[in-house]
């Protein structure tokens, strides 16, 4: 590949899902979730999937583009994000594209129409799932849609001669598996956490070229929902805690021991 | 009874022993629950050597198993495995198609949802019939909601969490063996080069009927010796909060959670570990709760039935002695 490889990063913008549980307010009569408090960020495993962009890109040249689509993104959380070592940035953006309430299918024809009108792709990469919808569908659907070629949850993505190469998590372990280029991975946390950007880095950013599309720019219609939300409720998990009381740890430890005995835990 | 008048398909997962594992007999469980009494569930196995598992199936619930046993078809590879169920599906109609929310499920369903233009619900924490139709469940925002679906295409796909169905007992001769007459494609656009197996924990984490976790609190590898020789003492497995995954005390395989593994053991016992939605959505259906933690305000004991507020390292090694003690009893 002479002109390096140009890679794609889907990023999704979230609430902070390290947020403590009181800033997710649910709204049951309007089925969606509210954010009190908590700032908007790049959904964590996004963030994974760019920082393996991002390494690919030091050892084999190329462009990194961040390609989001919502509504009122974050200026503050995409430029940090194409900081940390993008190249440019493309946002799908409409007041029409709530992330709490477009369902996959639309996202996916939405972002694969985007892609179809940026410079060719040798790789398009994207968290293994968003921390909001916790559906994990978006990515493979863009594959499905544009043909490509798809690997899921890659704790490690290399490219060698032309073709990518992932270490995929599977339950007892990992497989290595080989894919032809152009193709999507889908990435998992275990790749690590994406670099912080330096401030220099940061304010340079804000020179890097950003596009700013809306919708009706792709030419496609939005398709109808194959999935509706019909009910949203908090969980249903506080149980009644019985401390036990003692005049040390050591004695706690033991009496939680006779206690589980007592109780028949144990 | 919902609106079910064809088919469910739950989609066979097959082990290193030849057998289908826990989760896909608590599919057909599952299955069975919700179409008409007689003949609403089949399973669907690819795989090479799949014939015990096959009559397995068919003892525990599946009405028909319909099979391809090919050499091609293991280790899964999507590329041979999406065009072979596209294709049988699109022919058999099913209502609806069952499959474990595991690597296999969460990497194939959504590409078959594209493919058949069929609605998905991933991670499904309950599947009910109710009127109008299926009712799915499943955790968003990090578990912090419970939100219920609907699919609206006549083909519906959903992947369930391990408990949420129930295993059938085995019973009579069960139903048919049905071999499928399906070619694997010729090539692929990607090739499955090798497999390794983490060392495995003493017992398979989501079998155990006692887990024993640390969370960060647990300060290094050091700290996780003790919550081994405490799951080893109760014949249990350990697990871990993210922090010490991330961080190299504990294998991968052990994260539970949202994004490891789902467990309900009967007893859990959370160390060190604060109670972040992540966490409580891969273990709060565990029977009972055990929580020790230094941090009395720890959320954690809000969703637990018993706790000791304390440093771990003078609470465990009392506790793990007295227990000793009482099972040598
Ligand atoms: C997209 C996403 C997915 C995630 N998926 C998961 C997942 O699957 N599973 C998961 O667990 N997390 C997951 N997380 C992370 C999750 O949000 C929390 O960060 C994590 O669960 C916190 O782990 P912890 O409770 O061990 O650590 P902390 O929250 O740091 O808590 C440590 C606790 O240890 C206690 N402690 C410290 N020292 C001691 C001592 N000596 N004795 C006793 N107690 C002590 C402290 O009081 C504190 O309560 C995910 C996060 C994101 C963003």
């Amino acid at each position: 590949m002479k002109r390096g490889m140009h890679i794609v990063v889907l990023a999704k913008v979230v609430p902070d899902p390290e947020g403590p549980p009181s800033s997710f307010e649910v709204d049951p009569a309007g089925r969606r979730v509210v954010a009190r408090g908590i700032p908007p960020v790049i959904n964590p495993f996004d963030e994974n999937a760019l920082e393996a962009a991002i390494r690919i890109k030091e050892r084999a040249r190329g462009t990194i583009t961040l390609l989001s689509l919502g509504r009122n993104l974050s200026r503050a959380v995409i430029l940090k994000a194409v900081a940390s070592g993008a190249d440019a940035s493309v946002l799908v953006e409409d007041d029409s594209l709530d992330q709490a309430l477009l369902d996959s299918r639309a996202t996916a024809a939405l972002l694969a129409a985007a892609l179809r009108s940026l410079e060719p792709f040798d790789l398009l990469l994207c968290g293994r799932q968003a921390s909001d919808s916790n559906a994990g569908v978006v990515g493979l659907g863009v594959a499905r849609i544009l043909g490509l070629p798809a690997v899921t949850f890659a704790q490690r993505v290399e490219v060698e001669n032309g073709k990518v190469v992932v270490e995929r998590v599977l339950s007892e372990g990992y497989e290595v598996v080989e894919c032809s280029l152009p193709a999507l991975v889908t990435v998992s946390g275990e790749v690590g956490d994406l670099r912080y950007p330096s401030l220099q880095a940061i304010r340079a950013a804000k020179e890097l070229p950003q596009r700013v599309m809306k919708p009706q720019e792709l030419g496609i219609d939005l398709p109808s929902p194959w999935v509706e939300t019909v009910s949203l409720e908090p969980p249903r998990r506080e149980r009644r805690c019985r401390l036990v009381e003692a005049d040390s740890p050591a004695e706690a430890g033991e009496k939680l021991a006779l206690l589980l005995r007592e109780e028949k835990v144990l | 009874m919902g609106d079910i008048d064809r088919e469910i398909m739950v989609i066979a997962e097959i082990d290193e022993e030849g057998t289908p594992t826990r989760l896909t007999l608590e599919l057909l469980g599952l299955g069975r629950g919700l179409a008409p009494p007689e003949g609403g569930v089949s399973a669907l196995v690819l795989g090479s050597g799949v014939e015990k598992a096959c009559s397995e199936l068919a003892s525990r619930g599946a009405e028909r198993v319909f099979f391809l046993d090919r050499p091609e078809l293991t280790p899964y590879n999507p590329e041979v495995w999406t065009p072979l169920l596209e294709a049988f599906l699109r022919e058999r109609s099913p209502a609806l198609v069952l499959a474990g929310h595991t690597p296999l499920g969460q990497d194939l369903l959504p590409r078959l949802a594209f493919s058949l233009e069929a609605g998905l619900v991933t991670d499904c924490v309950g599947v009910r019939a109710r009127e109008g139709g299926l009712l799915f469940t499943k955790p968003v925002y990090g578990g912090n909601a419970l939100a219920g679906m609907r699919i609206t295409t006549p083909l519906a796909l959903a992947t369930v969490r391990a408990r949420v169905g129930e295993a059938l007992p085995a019973s009579g001769p069960g139903g048919e063996l049905l071999p499928l007459d399906l070619d694997p494609p010729a090539e692929a656009g990607m090739a499955v080069r090798e497999r390794h197996r983490l060392e495995a924990s003493e017992c398979p984490l989501e079998e155990a009927r006692v887990v024993v976790s640390g969370g960060r609190g647990m300060g290094g590898e050091e700290g996780f010796k003790i919550l081994r020789e405490l799951a080893r003492l109760l014949g249990g497995a350990v697990g871990a909060s993210r922090p010490p995954v991330d961080a190299g005390w504990a294998p991968t395989t052990c994260q539970v959670g949202i994004t490891g593994k789902v467990v309900a053991p009967d007893l859990y016992i959370a160390v060190a570990i604060s109670g972040s939605s992540q966490h409580l959505s891969g273990m709060g259906d565990s029977g009972k709760i055990v929580a020790i933690n230094r941090d009395p305000e720890a959320y954690i004991f809000q969703v637990s039935d018993y706790g000791v507020v304390g440093d771990w390292r003078e609470v465990l090694p009392a506790f793990l002695s007295k227990v000793k003690e009482l099972a040598a009893e």
